[in-house]
């Protein structure tokens, strides 16, 4: 076993506890901590795929921003009900819902994970997760999109700040 | 020879050298924190006109030493050890913890807040990217420096945050909170404030930055190097970041999630003992760095003085000159870190200087001047480097200062048609009125006393009460 | 140790560790996160394990634009890649937004009712 593969089943085995913390544990802010591990171990993961602006766009914004703004609002919340009951397991409809999920789970698992079991990447130039090269290509290829993004994120601001007035 | 073993380790053993890399950061963080706290409360002391810690570590010689001169005497070392002893006597303090805490994230806390200021100096150059200096300094010399320096700035709110929650206290949660929206207020105006100088620069390096510092002044001038302080909109994106910083690091005036009068010291209420050192700590090592980031942007980093050196060697033969960059290569470690210690100095200035901001008045100053500006100074920064490149560097400069010029017009216009709809406030106006002069003078005590002992042996009643009122003020009108 | 430690600047990545490594953590993450949508029922918590789902997405995304794989993608990998990268900067984007808004939301029925829970958010129900 590699080095690459020890770092790599490291940071999947801390992303999916944290991700199984979010979805387990009981206190709200507990789950919005174990998403911020989630995030950040993921960020790192980009960081092994290449990815080094998205690595840093991901902790930048998800942890830095986006959980920051849940964990505000928990806090003025102030957990509700934080011995919230997930013990769903005795209802029939759940435990379908579960089967029917796992029959999902295992057809991706078959047709989409089975094959790619053995493809290893290709030689190409690596240089695609700079800052530079997402910079060139939002600038050229992608500038409709980026603008619709643009448009998008000013759109959710003024919805939040009409949502966060007191009078409607 | 310590050089070499550098360089040797560079080609074998790159990892460990990277260690190293890290440890000189870290070493250099914790040795530095206790002085600082020093100097601060020393500085603080002299601009309030107190005297401040002077006493601990004062050595007195005793009477009985051989040599003559030195019997006796105290050697003085101006209160420097009060830090160390505060550690200590914060390190044997009781180490309360309240009942009904939120145990885990209360201990996870403190450890939270110290982490991003030691993360925090892993890309700041703190010397030349050359020669010896150019394998020891930046700890990762990635492409994407500066963002990583946001990334991991936006990552101090959580020990803040968490704290506040944890500590089931109603101040420290309040703390908490106003930590968070502090934090991702400023944050903001930090990013476009630096994306400004990353634009200039074309990249996000940081030893970049640095370099590019070191061209020509405003592409003009070429013995003087072009630190962004000294170009137009690096100026203004300086004092935004300035301003910036302060906010992250929760220093007044924004310190208003640990406000003591409001909140009672808000976040680290319920912390006692060592928990409480490391948020002090980390408070610190925070200054320091971003103060490190501050001077590695805008003050050209590890250059002790915005003279090319080199040129003017080049250029007149003068062997001075050439001493002189030399000088300014050995030297950068020492520079930089004087360059951090002035930062420090300033933000103890301020500190002794401005009152704390009121909550809104903060919101106000993030969203509504600091932002917008840093944005207009986005766009001309772009307008800049396009005129540079399509007329050089006077075209650039003409063309930024039109584009000021037109976005000082167009923001006075829209002051002027915001202000039309709204209803006129009522105007207030104060006059000074020249006032008589008091005469003051003094009375002699001794003197009142004798007239007192006079009035009341040779005259009833009246007199003496006009003289009581004399005794009682002091002087008279 | 040090010296195992020397090949540690991660080079070879994409030729030691299959596609289908980063596909399995960006599905199991994927699958944790609709369980959560499906059994919690504080909408914030919800929320988060949309977000869990959302960067499952990302994962994926990424692994595919950095394994060219596809016919297409193998004629021109450095435009797969970037086309991949520019998929997850929307959904970032996507995801700041919507969780501008459903936080506002929250929060403006949070000052409405006092309470919020996700099975007694009824009214709309015909």
């Amino acid at each position: 076993m590699t080095l690459n593969q020890v770092a790599f089943i490291i940071l999947a085995v801390i992303a999916l506890l944290g991700a199984i913390g979010v979805v387990f544990l009981k206190s709200p802010v507990r789950s919005a901590l174990s998403l911020v591990i989630n995030f950040i171990t993921l960020g790192m993961v980009y960081f092994m795929l290449g990815n080094q602006m998205l690595g840093i766009a991901q902790i930048v914004v998800y942890a830095g921003a986006i959980m920051v703004l849940f964990l505000f609002v928990i806090m003025i919340l102030r957990s509700q009900h934080p011995e919230e009951d997930t013990s769903l397991w005795k209802d029939r409809r759940f435990v379908f819902g579960l089967l029917g999920g796992a029959l999902v789970v295992a057809l991706i698992y078959n047709f989409v994970i089975q094959p790619t079991q053995s493809i290893y990447g290709a030689e190409f130039d690596r240089s695609y997760g700079s800052p530079q090269a997402i910079g060139q290509t939002f600038f050229t290829q992608y500038v409709y999109p980026f603008e619709i993004i643009s448009v998008l994120l000013l759109l959710g601001v003024v919805g939040s700040i009409m949502l966060a007035k007191r009078k409607f | 020879m310590v050089a070499e073993w550098f360089f040797w380790l560079n080609q074998n053993n790159p990892l460990l050298l990277g260690l190293i890399r890290v440890l000189f950061v870290v070493v250099a963080i914790l040795t530095l924190v206790p002085p600082l706290i020093w100097w601060e409360r020393r500085l603080l002391s002299w601009m309030q006109d107190r005297i401040g810690p002077n006493r601990s570590g004062t050595v007195t010689i005793p009477s009985s030493f051989p040599v003559k001169g030195l019997a006796g005497k105290k050697i003085r070392t101006f209160g420097f050890i009060q830090p160390l002893l505060d550690g200590v006597k914060l390190f044997t303090k009781e180490d309360i913890t309240p009942a009904d805490v939120d145990r885990k994230i209360y201990f996870i806390a403190p450890a939270l807040a110290l982490f991003p200021a030691f993360a925090l100096g892993a890309t700041l150059p703190w010397g030349p990217n050359t020669g010896l200096y150019g394998i020891l300094t930046p700890v990762a010399d990635v492409e994407i420096g500066i963002l990583y320096a946001l990334a991991i700035s936006s990552l101090g709110a959580y020990g803040i945050v968490l704290a506040g929650y944890a500590s089931n206290n109603k101040y420290s949660l309040m703390g908490g909170l106003r930590a968070s929206a502090q934090l991702i207020s400023y944050e903001l105006a930090m990013a476009m404030s630096v994306a400004c100088i990353v634009m200039a620069v074309g990249s996000m390096k940081l030893t970049n930055v640095v370099v590019e510092q070191e061209k020509p002044l405003w592409g003009l001038i070429d013995g003087v190097q072009n630190w962004f302080i000294f170009t137009p909109f690096g100026f203004i994106s300086a004092i935004v970041f300035l301003i910036a910083i302060i906010a992250e690091t929760n220093r007044a005036p924004f310190d208003l999630p640990e406000a003591e009068n409001e909140l009672i010291a808000g976040y680290h209420t319920e912390y006692s003992s060592m928990k409480f050192a490391v948020f002090f700590m980390g408070e610190y090592a925070a200054m320091f760095i971003f103060s490190g980031i501050f001077a590695a942007l805008f003050l050209g980093g590890y250059n002790m003085l915005p003279v090319n050196w080199e040129h003017l060697y080049a250029s007149t033969g003068n062997q001075l000159f050439h001493v002189l960059d030399n000088a300014n290569y050995w030297l950068a470690p020492i520079v930089f870190i004087a360059k951090c210690l002035g930062g420090i100095s300033f933000f103890v200035w301020l500190r002794a200087t401005l009152p704390r901001l009121r909550y809104d008045q903060l919101m106000d100053l993030g969203w509504k001047s600091l932002l917008p500006i840093s944005v207009v100074n986005f766009i001309i920064v772009g307008i800049w480097i396009i005129g540079t490149e399509l007329y050089g560097p006077v075209g650039g400069w003409g063309a930024a200062i039109a584009a000021f010029v037109v976005a000082l017009v167009l923001y006075l216009n829209i002051l002027n048609v915001s202000k039309k709809g709204a209803p006129v406030a009522e105007k207030r106006t104060v006059t000074m009125v020249s006032t008589p002069k008091r005469v003051v003078t003094m009375v002699d005590p001794i003197k009142l006393i004798k007239t007192f002992d006079s009035v009341v042996t040779s005259k009833p009643q009246l007199k003496m009460k006009l003289n009581m009122k004399n005794a009682r003020g002091g002087y008279k009108r | 140790m040090l010296n195992i430690l020397h090949q540690f600047p991660l080079a070879a990545v994409h030729d030691e560790i299959p596609l289908a490594a980063f596909l399995g953590l960006s599905l199991a993450m994927f699958a944790l996160g609709s369980l959560g949508v499906l059994i919690r029922k504080n909408p914030v918590v919800v929320f988060m394990c949309i977000e869990l789902m959302l960067n499952a997405v990302n994962l994926s995304f990424l692994s595919f634009a950095s394994y060219p794989t596809a016919s297409v993608a193998a004629r021109d990998p450095f435009a797969s890649a970037m086309a991949g990268q520019s998929m997850v900067i929307c959904v970032m984007a996507i995801a700041a937004a919507e969780v501008a808004v459903g936080l506002g939301i929250i929060m403006a029925i949070f000052r409405y009712r006092n309470q919020v829970d996700v099975d007694d958010m009824n009214t709309m129900r015909g």
